[in-house]
């Protein structure tokens, strides 16, 4: 990582910086609880935490930075998976959590502008009462931020018919490393100019602070029925899926899991899911009525003659609502039959999800380590959770190299190394495979655009060139580094 | 079928425009030559880079490079009951995918089923340092990089040549309903409001010369739900009447004079400009033919929060697109550097000095 502060004095930088001091945290004992996100295998505690009040207080902070060189990581609600608001040990981290209020709610073309932190599901809520709801459902949810959400181009189980959060946002405030403030995006379907929300969207805060997102709102559909499908295989399983959406379907959700997490989610929630099951499909359909009831009983016969042996239907929302509880517990489930474990996030075409699991299952008794698979079956992106025991010694190195040899599986089968969670910290090294030099050469020109010094977010998302190259000289020894002993990066 | 990868060509033309610093002027179909203003420089032309790459229906995805003709897409994703999502306009039978990814324009559909860039997964792209470089993929979540290949969706060419782009599609609806009912302007915006807050199976809602128009997409038994649902006064209609729309063959797009399209929060009671109105995408899109000056249009558009683009028949003094802020169009120009450092890709386009 570059050096890139002309402070280094923190006193000296806070005697410059105009926020009232309830906005400053500068105790060993404050900054700590900051010092990782969803990812807690990486941490470092910040040289400073600012939480401004108003968007006028992001941009002088930023404003300022941008002067002194300071760098600055954006937080949300610290929920991420992938290291992406991972502070740095020279740098500002700029919590956006008390900007938690709904500004407007705008029913007649059906947009929601929200303050960033703002949780997830607490637009949802807000709009119930008109029949609407956002769509996005990140598993996270409950406590994740509406501005991590666009920083990270979240998902979420409904993917495959609702999109991503790029399909369902109309535009931001962002405020650039120098302090400016630009409106992106509108109320309207589209904007004059070039699409910019589609390149913020996703870009992990590295190209900006977002202080304000309008998102917008569909209406709740009519009914929604969910059908849980069980198979003796993963493969039956993932044919079937294939067959569902070459039949003209469209699940709301299609979501798969394997025995090991079928296991740990049936033990923590008591979903109802099948115990012997090798793989489980949850099938979610909705619409109106009418077409909700034809298409159920077109997938169940479907299901059951692609070799499904139990096919059950939710009989109510009070049992739905529990197959999708498993299902969304499934992280914590495996964390509750696992010291730690460690969740990868690749997404491959879905013809190939027999090979790329049975490969999986291979390496992982090769690396003596269970892997549980959560499949957002529908849109291709799989969630293998390794687990393992970050306190026997070597388990996390072991655990890391597996990580990123399935990686580098997704990529060799036409997939990408991260479908929702993001790079981050995490995935740096892996960015080195999926991407070229002139890629990545033009990935940093685009940074550059909007933060020349290269003070936002320094060191994710989109690796240096010398960092990849040391990546190379390491991975052509098959995997095997060179001085384990040696502390990486 | 698989024409001849015409890829490196395409990109020594482009590095041997970037080495002299001359201008170059993207051409597919040359279908939307009307669209955005003229710029100089030598004509690559990308129609014969054609052919579908991968196309695996139960994958919902389609690759193809980008010379290859929209109807020759359509065509083969129709065999499959498939469908591109954002119903790309045809403004002749030439028309390429890559005009339509560059163009960003979409039709009826919009609003129900996404717009181009919604649709976009991954580009191949040239840009303007000679560089092939490959965004995206072709699977439905990925979030490695920034988002290059959306980034293109409506960019005109200005940010580089595409190559090839892979897209997310849609199945076929199994039946397709058109319906029409005698109704004011101000009316029928009030009702696509009311109807958009619903659960209906909507999938386009046009409004013109006192008639507004829906259509419904999905089961048979749905649809016939929904039509009750919505009231006895609507009749049948057919259905020729969206495609006449989407491609601009309707009479209302044969007006000699300027043609505006303006995109408004849907919601947006009429507009007091003078002219004829053609309204599409709910209320969201309203198509324009005015005689008004730009100051006039855009003026009003703005103060709803709309922008204007002047889409048809202008008089080559005003800039096509709606002026952007000072910083906001600072940030393009940077952008711009970034991909295309010596302003060879499509310039002036889309915006001058752009």
């Amino acid at each position: 990582m570059e050096e890139t502060a002309d402070i280094t004095d923190r006193d000296s930088f806070l005697a410059g910086l105009e926020l009232p001091a309830h906005c400053i945290l500068s105790e060993e004992a404050e900054l700590r609880p900051y010092e990782c996100d969803g990812l807690s295998a990486y941490h470092q505690v910040p040289w400073l935490v600012l939480l401004p009040e108003t968007v006028q207080q992001v941009r002088s902070i930023l404003g300022y930075c941008h002067q002194c060189k300071v760098p600055v990581v954006a937080r949300g609600a610290g929920t991420g998976l992938s290291g992406g608001a991972l502070p740095l040990a020279n740098g500002v981290l700029l919590s956006l959590a008390r900007f938690n209020n709904i500004l407007d709610i705008d029913l007649a073309n059906r947009l929601a502008r929200v303050q960033p932190g703002v949780r997830n599901l607490a637009i949802s809520q807000a709009v119930a009462q008109h029949g609407l709801y956002y769509a996005p459902d990140p598993s996270s949810q409950i406590a994740c931020s509406i501005g991590g959400n666009v920083a990270e181009n979240a998902g979420g189980v409904h993917c495959l018919k609702y999109g991503l959060t790029v399909h369902n946002i109309a535009a931001i405030e962002l405020v650039c490393m120098d302090g400016e403030l630009l409106s992106i995006g509108s109320r309207a379907l589209d904007s004059a100019g070039y699409d910019l929300l589609a390149l913020i969207t996703g870009s992990e805060g590295l190209l900006g602070v977002i202080v304000e997102v309008t998102v917008r709102l569909l209406p709740v559909p009519e009914t929604a029925q969910v059908l849980l499908a069980a198979f003796d295989s993963v493969e039956t399983a993932g044919h079937a899926v294939a067959k569902i959406i070459s039949a003209g379907i469209l699940p709301a959700g299609l979501e798969m899991m394997d025995s090991l997490a079928i296991r740990a989610a049936e033990d923590f929630v008591h979903a109802g899911y099948p115990n012997d099951a090798e793989a489980i499909l949850l099938c979610e359909l909705d619409g109106t009525r009418a077409e909700v009831e034809a298409l159920i009983s077109e997938v169940h016969e479907l299901l059951t003659g692609l070799g499904a042996r139990d096919v059950r239907l939710a009989k109510d929302d009070q049992e739905r609502r529990k197959f999708w509880a498993g299902r969304k517990a499934a992280f914590p489930a495996v964390g509750r039959i696992s010291p730690d474990y460690y969740c990868m996030d690749g997404t491959i075409p879905r013809k190939h999800l027999g090979k790329v699991l049975s490969t999986i299952s291979q390496w992982s008794s090769e690396y003596d380590l269970p892997v549980a698979n959560v499949f957002h079956a529908g849109d291709g992106n799989l969630h293998p959770l390794i687990l393992y025991d970050a306190n026997k010694s070597g388990e996390l190195e072991r655990t890391e190299e597996f990580g990123g040899r399935i990686l580098e599986l997704c990529i060799s089968v036409g997939g990408t190394i991260t479908g929702e969670h993001g790079v981050g910290m995490e995935k740096i090294n892996q960015m080195c495979i999926q991407f070229n030099e002139d890629e990545l050469r033009q990935f940093h020109a685009i940074k550059k655009a909007f933060d020349p010094h290269g003070l936002l977010n320094p060191g994710k998302a989109i690796p240096t060139l010398a960092r990849c190259a040391e990546f190379g000289r390491m991975h052509v020894h098959g995997g095997e580094l060179p001085f384990p002993e040696l502390e990486r990066f | 079928m698989i024409q001849q990868d015409l890829t490196e060509p395409l990109r020594e033309r482009v590095a041997s425009a970037c080495a002299g610093k001359t201008p170059v002027s993207i051409r597919g179909g040359n279908s939307k030559s009307f669209y955005g203003h003229p710029c100089e420089g030598e004509i690559i032309d990308v129609s014969p880079h054609s052919g579908v790459l991968e196309y695996e229906p139960s994958e919902l995805v389609i690759h193809a490079r980008a010379g290859t003709a929209l109807t020759d897409i359509e065509r083969l994703l129709d065999q499959h009951r498939q469908m591109l999502a954002f119903d790309p306009p045809h403004f002749s039978p030439k028309s390429t995918l890559g005009g339509a990814v560059a163009s960003g324009l979409a039709g009826p559909g919009r609003p129900f089923t996404g717009s181009v860039r919604d649709s976009v997964l991954g580009v191949g792209l040239i840009n303007g340092s000679g560089e092939t470089l490959s965004f995206g993929g072709q699977v439905m979540k990925n979030v490695a990089g920034y988002d290059v290949s959306r980034l293109m969706a409506g960019a005109l060419g200005t940010l580089g040549l595409l190559t090839d782009v892979s897209l997310k599609v849609l199945p076929k609806p199994a039946s397709v309903y058109t319906l029409q009912q005698l109704c004011s302007q101000q009316d029928a915006i009030l009702r696509f409001s009311e109807w958009m807050a619903k659960p209906l199976p909507l999938s386009a809602a046009c409004w013109f010369d006192d008639h507004l128009y829906l259509r419904l997409s999905g089961t048979e038994t749905g649809l016939r739900q929904a039509q009750h649902q919505l009231g006895e006064t609507l009749l049948e209609q057919a259905p020729d009447w969206w495609t006449s729309i989407r491609d601009q063959q309707h009479d209302f797009f044969q007006r000699q004079t300027p043609l505006w399209r303006l995109s408004v929060p849907p919601a947006t009671p009429p507009l007091s400009i003078h002219g004829e109105w053609l309204i599409d995408w709910a209320g969201g899109q309203r198509w324009l033919s005015s005689g008004e000056s730009a100051e006039t249009v855009r003026g009003i558009t703005a103060s709803v929060s709309g922008h204007a683009t002047l889409f048809r028949n202008g008089d080559g003094t005003t800039g096509a697109f709606h002026p952007l802020p000072a910083p906001l169009f600072n940030l393009h120009r940077r952008l711009k550097q970034a991909l295309d450092p010596n302003g060879i890709m499509n310039p002036g386009r889309m915006y001058k000095g752009l």
